[in-house]
């Protein structure tokens, strides 16, 4: 560790309740591993594929039809800010994935831009993942993933993949941007998973 | 062996360093200079930065890099902080900072945007807000060694209160000859001046050199700041290869 | 200039960010270092590459087709630097220029 500077605090409380290393903010810091992407509504899309090729493609407008649901959830950042209780709306990964027949155990998330990400398929399912477009009753915000962003808050937030396009089902797990370049390929914040070896 | 000849070696560059707090100058209402000590400072080129590391007493670390605003002085170096309300790092460098403080800083880093004294091209330097930083480097520098070289200075800022090293550049200093400043205000401009407007092409035209002067460029502020002027240097006939740019990202840093 | 910013301003440093993390990988002073795409085939100097990513890694895109140059993570334990966007890096050695 380095020498300490007295009074250095940094903007953030820690709690008890936050996963070890993290502490609270109260802003919403934006990452991003490149530029922005501008993704219209009306020509966006989300695929899900699975390892045989099968597909199945949403539009915009197919995507609000779906069942609808608002998680409040609270996110972890490997960079060691948390939010707690944020609040979102979108459609449930379950309602996604229901008609999937797969073998597979993990998914290779893809996003506009090329962000990749990778985790377990399971960890999609029974409630734990959201593909989102709104968050604290806006539309998503671009700087923040929008126009949808996936949301899979048991994780780090790194695989929260901001500005979604494709769930690609895979029978072998293949790390993602972060992943091939240091971070941990699951990502438990509970456990502490920052990077490869953790 | 010729390594002797750059200034720290690079093994040593790459190490933190303790470095204690020496004094805060207030620049403008907003923006502090600090003044550090660093026990072995091996020395710098005008333009390089240091990388600045705040660790908190449970282990929380922020980093941040700050472009030295000075030549060193034995082991004495400066930089300045524009502190930004909501920031995380600047606020407290800026005021919660006692002299005697210990903070860590890694440098000198940064071999591009450097001027080295014995280039005998003219200099062109372009700053905006923030972005005077690096640069009154490479004008102190000029001065401390006594340069002729030509140096020409257009710094955008927003209003009269913004200006950083205001009577440095405001008033001549001995040893300043060649060097001329125009600053340009693009809010709000001194009383009896030109109306405010931001820096346009005419204005690196007629403050900065001509083309077949061939001089060096240096353009330094926020990312959207840098990439307008490097476009309009560019239009100008600047030879691109000529132009070294340091983007701040759009916040200049918090 | 925080005026002339559009609605979705792109968050980017550039390379003279990078000093201080290459310093701790090469002997030598990198961010003068040539990098050339392996994208586009684009040389220029590391110090000219867009940085982001500042927190989690460095991520520095060339500025002209805006892929992956290179990235570099700094965990407690290792430096991972991943070059596979960069067909070639030359490096001046022997002092400055």
């Amino acid at each position: 560790m380095g020498i300490v500077t007295p009074g250095f605090r940094g903007r953030r409380d820690a709690s008890p309740d936050l996963p070890p290393g993290q502490y609270l903010t109260h802003d919403f810091p934006v990452l991003s591993a490149g530029p922005t992407p501008r993704v219209r509504t009306e020509d966006w899309q989300i695929s899900v594929v699975d390892e045989a090729g099968g597909r199945r493609d949403w539009s915009w407008a197919e995507l609000m039809a779906l069942p609808q649901e608002t998680p409040s959830v609270d996110i972890h950042c490997v960079t060691r800010w948390s939010k707690l209780e944020t609040s979102w709306r979108g459609v449930s990964l379950d309602v996604l994935l229901a008609d999937v027949e797969t073998a597979a155990d993990f998914a290779l998330i893809s996003s506009y831009g090329g962000y990749t990400t990778n985790l377990p398929l399971e960890d999609l399912l029974d409630g734990k993942a959201w593909v989102v477009h709104e968050y604290d009753g806006e539309p998503l915000h671009p700087a923040h993933g929008g126009p949808a962003r996936l949301l899979v808050p048991h994780l780090y937030f790194w695989k929260s993949a901001k500005w979604v396009r494709g769930i690609q089902l895979m029978l072998q797990d293949e790390p993602g941007f972060w992943e091939s370049a240091g971070y941990h390929d699951y990502g438990d914040p509970w456990r502490e998973q920052r990077y490869q070896g953790d | 062996m010729a390594r002797a000849a750059v200034p720290g070696r690079l093994a040593a560059r790459s190490a933190w360093r303790v470095a204690n707090l020496v004094e805060v100058r207030p620049e403008t209402p907003t923006a502090r200079t600090l003044v550090l000590e660093v026990p072995g400072w091996p020395g710098h080129l005008a333009g390089q930065h240091v990388d600045v590391r705040l660790t908190s007493e449970d282990g929380y670390v922020a980093e941040r890099a700050y472009s030295l605003g000075a030549p060193a002085d034995d082991e004495r170096v400066e930089l300045t902080v524009q502190v930004v309300g909501d920031g995380e790092v600047s606020p407290f460098l800026g005021g919660g900072l006692s002299p005697g403080d210990p903070l860590e800083v890694r440098g000198p880093l940064g071999g591009w945007f450097v001027w080295r004294p014995e280039d005998p091209s003219p200099v062109l330097l372009v700053a905006g807000g923030a972005g005077i930083v690096p640069l009154m480097a490479m004008t102190r520098t000029r001065r401390l060694l006594g340069s002729r070289v030509p140096f020409r200075l257009v710094y955008s800022v927003r209003t009269p209160a913004d200006v950083y090293y205001a009577d440095e550049l405001l008033n001549p200093q001995p040893g300043d000859a060649g060097l001329e400043v125009t600053i340009v205000y693009t809010r709000e401009s001194p009383p009896g001046g030109p109306p405010p407007s931001r820096v346009r092409r005419e204005d690196l035209a007629e403050h900065g050199w001509p083309p077949e002067l061939a001089p060096l460029c240096f353009v330094c502020g926020p990312t959207g700041f840098v990439e307008a002027m490097a476009d309009a240097l560019v239009a100008l006939d600047h030879d691109p290869a000529r132009i070294r740019t340091e983007r701040f990202g759009p916040t200049g840093g918090t | 200039m925080d005026e002339d910013l559009d609605l979705y301003p792109d968050l980017y440093e550039d390379g003279n960010a990078l000093a201080g993390p290459l310093d701790e990988v090469f002997a030598v002073e990198a961010s003068t270092a040539v990098t050339r795409c392996a994208s586009c085939g684009r040389t220029g100097r590391v110090a000219e590459l867009r940085v982001y990513g500042r927190g989690a890694g460095l991520v520095a895109r060339c500025a002209g087709c805006q892929e992956v140059v290179l990235r570099i993570v700094r965990t407690p334990r290792e430096v991972w630097l991943d070059l596979r966007g960069t067909v070639s890096l030359r490096l001046p050695v022997g002092g400055p220029g």
